[in-house]
């Protein structure tokens, strides 16, 4: 006989009616998935007990995949199909992927974002990090024996916006919901913040297997503020392996190598600078299937010699993030580590020389980015405490702006303004009865087009036959807490609006997305319609809720008819709900039903914000 | 944009009279303060209407608070509240003397490009001529003299503007 779980009055939820959301870092090397349990951050692991996933898919020809230590089994003898590091080619161009001598796939340049080519057909790096993160989701789903509503994904900080949306289009295709993309060295903060009840000014110095991102911040009173951000999305722990490589092929005198000797090297030169964090002698030694054995002697003062310029680089961003923030090395309290690449002695030593402290380390630095990710999760989701009465306010990374004549770029929203932010600009047309106007919007802190990177291209059409200058567009961009950019159009001088959703060309389109997910993935045995429906449900059930507490707590904003309708509608959505089954009608009922509380809305946001004004103005007036 | 009737301007929207004088702590704290109300991460269990909302709102809090924080565009937004606007695009006449003294900044800008001492020395003079500017401009807005105010305004955006080039000039040297 089951035994009933009966919860005390006003007890803590019950634990399944606990929304459960999950922090996933979705590394270069390595993914982990965290979740809040008892108001603690966890890292969940496997059923063989490990934390770390390797990032990790092998394509095999009959079209399933492996993932994780499995596929890491095969990066030697199946170096084409097993796909390694593919963060570093999310939203990336096939001239933007460095060391590609020594990459064992087979890239096919398509515009937007590169492809590779596997037994199982061309796959985006959007597709194999979805296939990442529906294993961790499965891992997380198994472990906890329940959905998982939604997560939080962590992005290097200095990610530009089309990685963003490709990581945020991969975890669609995985089926799962995002909550938020999240700075990995703002997730560090918080992990690092809470956990140290910390006030004041905090860098986070993250260097992971492929990124490298500093952040400064400021800590107060359970808001964590974004000052500044810098970084390199192509830098990281794997540099430095491709340079002690290059030094082996050099010193050994090796001829170009076959795909898995490329890989045996790579494996065994990383193995050698992990003893070399520890030791102050290792050696490289490995038997190529040529025959050829390679033996090497590497000392710590050699490595740290032929790395010392990448080290350099990560400082020089440094000073460029204090100098944006308006700070100097002294102004900040503490240097937290995150990346496992951070173990590295002479990393240490520099971040240790130049703020004149010795940089914390009391977290590891391979699992702090996925137990703030996880405490961010619990936070969106819902599960609101007392204890979470915490706040993040982030910057966007990157300037962003758009081409003007001759090839010069306009700063539109400049690096580290805090968002979500929206910029208008106004433009307008040169010759007359001109109907299209196009615009190149880039991303990048150089003046010219070409050295930035460009995002989008597009055309605003149907805009009023009119003689030169006289239209009057209005381009707003917004950038959302995501650090995701739309752009919006309106000619406003005819009178006539016309109002322009733009997605920016490159990543998926929606038809790409329904497409994959249809293919298989996630979704695969599940019913669309009926999935549809059910999320349908499950929105108006939110907003019935959402509006009921709403008046609930400040219906006294409203007048006694205003309060008659709001309830009116939501009774009868909520009539609607339990016998309808298009879905949608469903969402049109909720729509309806919810532009009917736009102005109890503004009414209750404009009360609160008075109140938080409160006393703080006195000293003014 | 929500209508933010509680509010008429980016002053009054965070409790702050409009004078170009501002005690920034005071600033920050309504910035802060208002966060803690609007920032969407606060409303993710509200209504679609709330949440639309509270990005704008979030998003106007942003950009009320960048233009308060910076003295420069502090400035330029109280010229243009009381109804006096820059003409940055088609007004570039400044005062011949003011002119001078840019042109010699560029110059010795060019000629000391590789040293750090004398760029700094620069750097010393460019940032006592801002703080004398605030200065001025704080007296022409408390007289409600916004047209010499605008002028002041002016004069700055170019030395902002010196100032940011010199100081990536002596970030490229340290």
């Amino acid at each position: 006989m089951a035994l009933l779980q009966i919860a005390e009055p006003g007890m803590a939820l019950a634990p399944h009616e606990r929304k459960i959301s999950i922090g996933i870092d979705l590394g270069t090397t390595n993914s982990l998935v965290a979740i809040v349990k008892d108001a603690l951050p966890k890292v969940l692991a496997d059923i063989n007990g490990k934390e770390l996933f390797p990032s990790v898919i092998r394509y095999l020809p009959d079209g399933r995949t492996e993932g994780g230590y499995e596929a890491l089994e095969h990066v030697i003898d199946d170096p084409k199909n097993t796909i390694v590091s593919v963060k570093r080619f999310m939203g990336r161009g096939l001239s933007d992927v460095s060391h590609m001598e020594s990459s064992p796939y087979e890239f096919i340049d398509e515009p937007g974002m590169v492809k590779l080519r596997t037994v199982a057909g061309d796959k985006t790096p959007v597709e194999v990090s979805a296939e990442i993160l529906a294993r961790l989701r499965q891992l997380a789903e198994d472990s906890v024996q329940d959905e998982i509503v939604g997560a939080v994904i962590t992005v290097p900080a200095y990610f530009d916006d089309a990685q963003r949306q490709a990581t945020k289009d991969a975890a669609q295709l995985a089926g799962l919901k995002v909550l938020r993309l999240l700075n990995e060295p703002t997730a560090a903060a918080i992990a690092y913040g809470l956990d140290n009840a910390s006030e004041g000014i905090y860098a986070v110095y993250d260097l992971g297997g492929g990124t490298f991102d500093i952040s400064i911040l400021r800590m107060s009173k359970g808001v964590f503020e974004v000052l500044s951000t810098g970084g390199d999305s192509a830098l990281g722990g794997d540099d430095f392996d491709q340079c002690l490589y290059s030094w082996v092929l050099e010193q050994a005198k090796l001829s170009p190598l076959a795909p898995q000797d490329q890989r045996a090297l790579l494996l065994a030169v990383k193995q050698t600078k992990e003893q070399l964090s520890l030791a102050t002698f290792a050696s490289v030694h490995l038997t190529l299937s040529t025959g050829t054995v390679v033996h090497l002697e590497v000392s710590q003062a050699q490595f740290f010699e032929i790395t010392q310029s990448l080290v350099s680089k990560t400082m020089a961003s440094v000073r460029k993030a204090l100098r944006d923030a308006h700070l100097q090395t002294h102004d900040v309290k503490g240097v937290v580590m995150v990346g496992g690449a951070t173990r590295m002695p002479h990393v240490q030593a520099a971040v240790a020389e130049l703020f004149a402290k010795q940089p914390l380390n009391n977290l590891d630095p391979d699992q702090v980015v996925a137990l703030g990710a996880a405490m961010q999760a619990d936070l969106l989701a819902g599960n609101q405490s007392k204890n979470n009465e915490w706040l993040l306010l982030d910057v966007i990374p990157l300037s962003l702006g758009i081409e003007t004549m001759g090839g010069l770029v306009e700063k539109i929203i400049p690096r580290n303004t805090p968002i979500p932010v929206a910029q208008a600009q106004e433009f307008t047309t040169f010759k007359d009865g001109q109907t299209g106007l196009s615009l190149h919007v880039v991303q990048g802190e150089r003046e010219v087009v070409d050295a930035c990177r460009s995002l989008a291209r597009f055309e605003l059409k149907g805009i009023p036959p009119m003689v030169a200058g006289a239209a009057r567009i209005r381009v707003t961009f917004q950038v959302d807490a995501d650090g995701l950019l739309s752009v919006h159009a309106i000619e406003e001088s005819s009178g006539v609006q016309t109002s322009i959703e733009i997605k920016p060309s490159y990543g998926l389109s929606d038809t790409d997305i329904t497409r994959m997910l249809q293919d298989g993935f996630a979704s695969a045995k599940e019913d669309m319609q009926a999935r549809s429906l059910r999320e349908e449900q499950v929105e108006a059930e939110r907003l019935i809720e959402a509006v009921g507490a709403a008046l609930e707590q400040d219906g006294y904003l409203l007048t006694d008819v205003e309060r008659a309708l709001i309830r009116k509608e939501m009774a009868q959505l909520h009539n609607l709900v339990q016998t309808e089954r298009d879905s949608s009608i469903v969402r049109k009922a909720v729509e309806r039903a919810a532009k009917t509380t736009d102005h109890f809305a503004e009414k209750r946001m404009n009360a609160s914000i008075q109140k938080a004004l409160t006393g703080k103005n006195v000293a003014e007036i | 944009m929500a209508n933010l009737s509680a509010s008429d301007n980016h002053f009054t929207f965070f409790g702050l009279l409009p004078r170009f004088k501002l005690d920034t702590s005071v600033l920050d704290q309504a910035y802060l303060a208002i966060q803690k109300e609007v920032h969407p991460d606060r409303h993710t269990n509200g209504t679609e209407a709330e949440q639309r909302i509270a990005m704008q709102l979030a998003t106007y809090a942003n950009t009320a608070y960048r233009t308060l924080k910076d003295p420069v565009q502090r400035g330029l937004y109280l010229c243009q509240l009381n109804g006096v606007e820059a003409h940055l695009e088609t007004n570039t006449a400044m005062p011949a003397q003011f002119l001078m003294k840019q042109m010699e900044w560029r110059e010795a800008l060019e000629d000391s490009s590789e040293d750090l001492n004398s760029l700094e020395l620069l750097a010393a003079e460019v940032y006592q001529a801002k703080q004398n500017a605030f200065t001025q401009l704080e007296e022409e807005c408390e007289k409600i003299d916004y047209l010499k105010a605008i002028e002041t305004v002016r004069g700055l955006l170019f030395i902002d503007k010196f100032a940011n080039e010199l100081d990536d000039a002596i970030a490229e040297l340290a």
